[in-house]
């Protein structure tokens, strides 16, 4: 059998033919067994390179494509498309890259047009044993999982549920409202972050169309695109939300406080039994074993004895929830930088150096101070602050990024502490003000006017150890002000440490047991940086807001609902074509060892006792190959991924170095 | 009546025990006897090399080729009765894949020689005294085959009609294909097509293995002296290494019955290019430790330890098959020098 392959190789502007000689490559492909038609073309990608597949098909009567280009993530739909309109099956056409893995990666000319060359021949070579594939249809389940309930999953939730769709929001803390629901005002309008967070929040728990979990975390997940499972645990809250009022008593009577490290990042204290903060939605308290005096000593039981309704059930256990959902939308937020991690800081022994999350409660009208700034004797007014930027970030030791949202919200604080204690010096300690959003700039503006003092160089130190007049009793701050080239030494009362915005400490663990991907400083990985920010890998598995990299709370809700709209429009399909790349079983050849048998991480693989045979479930398979390399008698085919297409592809390749020789005696 | 068509069988690079395979297939030998002429059997009979040489071409109707291609020797045979014969069946283990003498494909000549000639235990020679493939006497020059460095199948020097696997081929296999051929030469039955593998099944072992299979965990390996396995259960499962699920049938599955892994001496299936790099990545697949929770390092350590527990790997999965795998044969001192040839 012969084929009629078409090669076309793409310049990609200069990305590639400014390292490949595109043509020399081309016209070698044309002299390449079964190539009937070889061209270069400035971009394949371009309607016009698209319509020459399409016609070199038609008159040609090719039956075989392969594109010389990009990596296949950005375009092998794109020439699968041309494939298709050409007359052809999409999967009779293979995709070298030769941008990526080539031209990117050297300027050595020569070899890159070598190694252009073997992988066209490579490509060549594969996509003559490539078969005609049917794409699977497959149903969707319009119901959502949304995970995590922060102001991004908040948006996705009630985006969706106004749309008519059903969504499960799970949240792992006893509220949702997440990190802004911790903040005092939001920049640079300085709202008031609850004023503008709570109604959402309500709408959440009054939607018809949104089951909310609180207290709750997926345990596992299962299936594909359209059709996952879900496991979550309920964590017992020792409290009968049907009989529950949120009257309060019960955390008003229980007699055990406990420093909130969580909420009011430890600055306060709360109850054994506590609602973290009075607008928390649902307002069912949760009940905190290891510190409550019932579960230490079996003694107590004010919250019971007390409780109107008899809501308090020390006896409730986590439950395990089971239902089916057709997309999921993880909004898993982040971690705020422990500012222990830099000693010289002063974070942790120095009493005055506040960290960013404890200076929002501070300043919060309804936190641990009524709103008051003040030393940590609680009474005290700090004559002058210093705010240090970029603590965790910006900083090869630690995060080499720049968390976007610190330069904004120090600026912040410097209006809150001008506003608050009029008389203050603040000093803003920078390496650049970073300011790029819709009305930023003026609010630095605004700063500079107010007479905050901008120094810019990154702090060296945070002491308390006093070398000249006037620094007695004071946190002096070191830093080299770059602007003048010298060091400066700064007294002030007392120091903000503006914490950058870290991956979840488990963002590894979710990424796992969701099957996509995190990069190297635990922040999910989208499926491309620029076009698709909201979607992963993962067909179904959508992501957005700060688990995807620093935002601030604009970006967080604007991916929220663009997640929202992505799933909807799913929903809206009914049915999506999933990919035919699949394992399958070839019943004849199948002895039934069982070697495969609990191999496959989508649970795909299912034995037939009765005729002591394995089999694929086709639906449930991703095609990642595993249990076809463990097949030891080649049993089990990879579509798309044949024995044969995998080595032809690999002696195409080794063309220069593979004579096809005998064996030497 | 015409003359009876002719039969002749060939040892190469063998142990003998494919001989005595054809000789054990019990009366059925008699009906060998009747139907066919022998041309050439040296271990039974006396023939000459000249009187095969004076044979026309495809005077011999069907030649058992057993043993693997070792010397310069075993080449000139090969090809010798390849011209002579119609049919040339690539006999037993050995001449199929290569087989035991094949795994000397894992270091090379000189170091065979090394072992043989000097190194063993039981070898005095002090003169160091090897083959040499020209030696000068008085009388003048006397000459041996020379030894290659590479083991080679027979289909590597020559074109194979068929390919009877096995170490040796049991005996109802033998006669299934002596029958088919008999038939085919009397009757004019049909022949399968031409490089086909006959005398063996089509799917693994374990299809006719009656050991109780269930999903596979290894913790640690055994050799088969270490341990006596529960009877009734896969021997796979309590990591004694039977290569079983990369080996066609066609055996009855007479090792693992007796507790004994299987070594893999049918071969591998349809559709696989190499049967040691199959069963390997099999059983990598399922050395069960540790999980995903586990500090990378420590997990690799903790497969490490799985895996040294498996004596011989290149061994026990190349058994048969080293000279007809993708590997043929390893790099020699790791740059292709001395001798070994880079593939």
């Amino acid at each position: 059998m012969s084929e009629k392959v078409g090669v076309y190789v793409c310049h990609c502007g200069t990305n590639i033919a400014g390292v490949v000689d595109v043509e020399e490559v081309s016209n070698w492909a044309g002299e390449q067994p079964n190539v009937v038609c070889s061209r270069d073309y400035k971009f394949m990608c371009s309607s016009l390179g698209q319509e020459l597949i399409e016609e070199d098909i038609k008159e040609h009567g090719l039956t075989r494509i392969v594109v010389a280009a990009c990596s296949p993530h950005m375009h092998e739909k794109t020439f699968r498309g041309a494939t298709e309109r050409g007359g052809l099956n999409p999967y009779l056409f293979e995709m070298a890259n030769i941008r990526e893995h080539n031209s990117w990666a050297t300027t050595d000319k020569a070899a890159a047009t070598h190694k252009a060359k073997a992988l066209v021949n490579g490509a060549v070579e594969r996509v003559v044993h490539h078969q005609p594939l049917e794409p699977i249809p497959v149903e969707i389940n319009p119901a959502t999982l949304v995970v995590g309930g922060g102001i991004a999953g908040i948006s996705a939730a009630l985006e969706l549920a106004d749309a008519g769709n059903h969504v499960y929001l799970v949240e792992r803390e006893p509220s949702i409202g997440g990190h802004m629901a911790q903040l005092d005002k939001t920049f640079p309008t300085l709202d008031c972050s609850a004023c503008i967070l709570t109604p959402k929040m309500v709408d959440v728990e009054q939607h018809p169309n949104i089951t909310l979990y609180s207290w709750s975390e997926v345990e596992n997940i299962s299936g594909y695109i359209g059709n996952f499972n879900v496991t979550v645990r309920k964590k017992a809250r020792y409290v009968i939300e049907e009989l529950c009022t949120g009257c309060g008593i019960c955390e008003e009577k229980c007699p055990r406080k406990v420093v909130d490290e969580v909420f009011e990042a430890g600055l306060a204290q709360r109850k054994a039994i506590y609602t973290p903060f009075p607008q928390a939605v649902p307002k069912y308290p949760v009940l905190d074993p290891p510190n409550c005096t019932y579960f230490e000593r079996g003694k107590c039981k004010a919250c019971q004895i007390l409780c109107p309704t008899g809501a308090i059930d020390f006896e409730q256990e986590d439950e395990l929830l089971e239902f089916p959902v057709g997309n999921v939308i993880l909004a898993t937020g982040y971690d705020l930088f422990d500012s222990n991690r830099i000693p010289q800081y002063g974070y942790g022994h120095l009493a005055n150096v506040f960290t960013s999350l404890e200076f929002e409660r501070m300043v919060n009208a309804s936190g641990p101070t009524d709103g008051k700034i003040v030393l940590r004797d609680g009474e005290s007014v700090p004559q002058s602050v210093a705010i240090v930027h970029c603590v965790g970030s910006r900083d090869n030791n630690y995060h080499e990024y720049c968390s976007k949202v610190c330069c904004m919200y120090s600026l912040k604080f410097a209006h809150l502490v001008h506003e608050r204690i009029p008389e203050a010096e603040v000093y803003n300690f920078y390496i650049d003000i970073r300011t790029p959003g819709k009305g930023y700039e003026e609010f630095y503006n605004r700063l500079l006017e107010e007479g905050t003092h901008f120094i810019r160089g990154r702090v060296a130190d945070v002491t308390d150890a006093a070398r000249l007049p006037g620094e007695e009793g004071k946190l002096i701050v070191q830093a080299e002000d770059t602007l003048i080239g010298k060091q400066r030494r700064i007294p002030v009362d007392m120091v903000i440490l503006s914490a950058g915005m870290e991956a979840r400490h488990d963002s590894q663990d979710v990424s796992l047991m969701f099957g996509m991907g995190c990069d190297f400083d635990g922040f999910f990985t989208e499926r491309h940086p620029k076009l698709d920010p909201v979607a992963t890998m993962t067909e179904g598995i959508f992501i957005a807001g700060a688990c995807q990299g620093p935002k601030d709370i604009p970006d967080s809700v604007a991916q929220g609902a663009a997640a929202a709209a992505r799933v909807a429009g799913l929903v809206n399909q009914e049915t999506v074509m999933m990919e035919p790349v699949r394992a399958s079983i070839n019943k004849e050849t199948c002895s039934g060892c069982r070697l495969c048998n609990d191999l496959c991480p989508y649970n795909a693989i299912v034995f037939h006792e009765d005729q002591k045979l394995s089999e694929v479930i086709t639906a449930l398979c991703q095609g990642c190959g595993t249990c076809v390399a463990a097949c030891p008698s080649s049993a089990i085919n990879g579509a798309h991924f044949t024995n044969e297409q995998v080595f032809s592809e690999i002696e195409g390749i080794l063309w220069d170095v593979m004579e096809h020789q005998a064996v030497p005696a | 009546m015409s003359e009876k068509p002719k039969l002749a069988m060939y040892w190469a690079a063998s142990c003998g025990g494919c001989e005595i395979s054809v000789l054990n297939i019990g009366d059925k030998i008699l009906i060998v006897d009747e139907v066919f002429d022998l041309a050439f059997f040296p271990c039974i009979a006396d023939f000459k090399h000249h009187d095969v040489e004076g044979y026309e071409d495809g005077y011999i109707d069907v030649c058992l080729f057993n043993g693997a291609i070792r010397t310069s020797d075993n080449e000139e045979m090969a090809k010798l009765l390849r011209k002579k014969s119609k049919v040339l069946v690539a006999y037993g283990s050995c001449a199929y894949e290569g087989c035991i003498p094949a795994l000397s494909n894992l270091t090379t000549k000189d170091e065979t020689f090394n072992t043989v000639y000097y190194e063993n235990q039981t070898i005095d020679n002090p003169n160091r005294v090897v083959p040499q493939v020209e030696t000068q006497v008085p009388e003048g020059t006397l000459t041996l085959p020379s030894f290659y460095n590479t083991v080679k199948s027979l289909d590597q020097v020559v074109d194979v009609d068929y390919y009877l696997p096995g170490c040796p081929p049991e005996p109802e296999q033998i006669w299934a294909v002596l029958e088919i051929v008999v038939n085919a030469l009397l009757n004019d039955g049909p022949l399968p097509p031409a490089g086909s593998i006959v005398g063996a099944g089509n799917v693994a072992v374990c299809e006719e293995c009656p050991l109780d299979k269930n999903v596979k965990t290894i913790t640690q390996f055994y050799r088969p002296y270490e341990i006596q396995p529960e009877p009734g259960l896969c021997l796979l499962e309590q990591g004694l290494i039977c290569v079983g699920p990369a080996t066609r049938s066609g055996c009855g599955a007479l090792c693992p019955q007796v507790g004994m892994g299987c070594r893999g001496c049918y071969g591998p299936l349809e559709g696989v290019d190499d049967q040691g790099a199959k069963m390997l990545s099999a059983i990598a697949s399922v050395v069960g430790v540790g999980d995903s929770t586990d500090d990378e390092f420590e997990l690799e350590e903790m497969i490490d330890n799985v895996m040294d527990s498996l004596a011989d790997p290149s061994g026990t999965f190349y058994r048969f098959s080293m000279a007809h795998s993708l590997l043929e044969r390893v790099k020699a001192n790791g740059n292709g020098t001395n001798g070994g040839e880079v593939k």
